[in-house]
């Protein structure tokens, strides 16, 4: 799983039956600090709790089709959960 | 399996059920000497590795799936163990 931000929201006109209902939103990656690494990203919300600005951590690939419920539905990246908080034990222990 | 050193963790409350009680370590990847390679993983603690310890992730989804017993688990790495020495054989 990684880190991501939420950047914004895709509203799809039409869907397969099975990703009906279900949330899409721009993700921008990032690195462990918090930093954008990489492109930008369409993923499924499994939360159905994510907003624009949300930092969140995603997969990707066999396991995002195994996060929404009903399971395997099509789809190659989604929110598995909402990040609180990331500590860094170097970053805590130089402040 | 990859081998990592854990440099944090995740506090989420709201998640995927699999998370559920279960630890988010951030580790980052590190190279066959030892050093970072400046990738990290999120992946759930199986084992109980702490701060700062080099630990052996499992990046695969069916071997998490079956560590953590759940055929529906949306988990692709996991840490199944700690590192106490890495030998590298020179030549």
């Amino acid at each position: 799983m990684l880190l991501g931000r939420v950047i914004g929201t895709v509203v799809p006109a039409l869907l397969v039956d099975e990703l009906a209902g279900t949330p899409m939103l721009w993700i921008q990656p990032l690195d462990c600090e918090g930093q954008p690494e990489g492109d930008p990203l369409v993923c499924a919300d499994g939360t159905r709790m994510a907003g624009p600005g949300q930092m969140i951590y995603w997969v990707a690939s066999r396991e995002a089709a195994l996060t929404l419920d009903p399971s395997f539905v099509p789809i190659d990246d989604a929110i598995v959960g909402l990040v609180d908080e990331v500590r860094l034990y170097a970053l805590e222990d130089s402040t | 399996m990859i081998l990592g050193r854990i440099i944090g963790s995740v506090v989420s409350t709201i998640h995927h059920p699999v998370v559920e009680g279960r630890k988010l370590l951030v580790a980052e990847r590190l190279d066959s000497t030892g050093r970072p390679t400046g990738g990290y993983i999120i992946a759930i603690d199986a084992i109980g590795a702490g701060q700062g310890e080099t630990v052996l992730i499992l990046d695969e989804g069916n071997g998490a799936r079956q560590i953590l017993d759940d055929t529906d688990a949306p988990v692709r790495s996991i840490v199944v163990g700690v590192v106490d020495a890495v030998d590298l054989e020179t030549s």
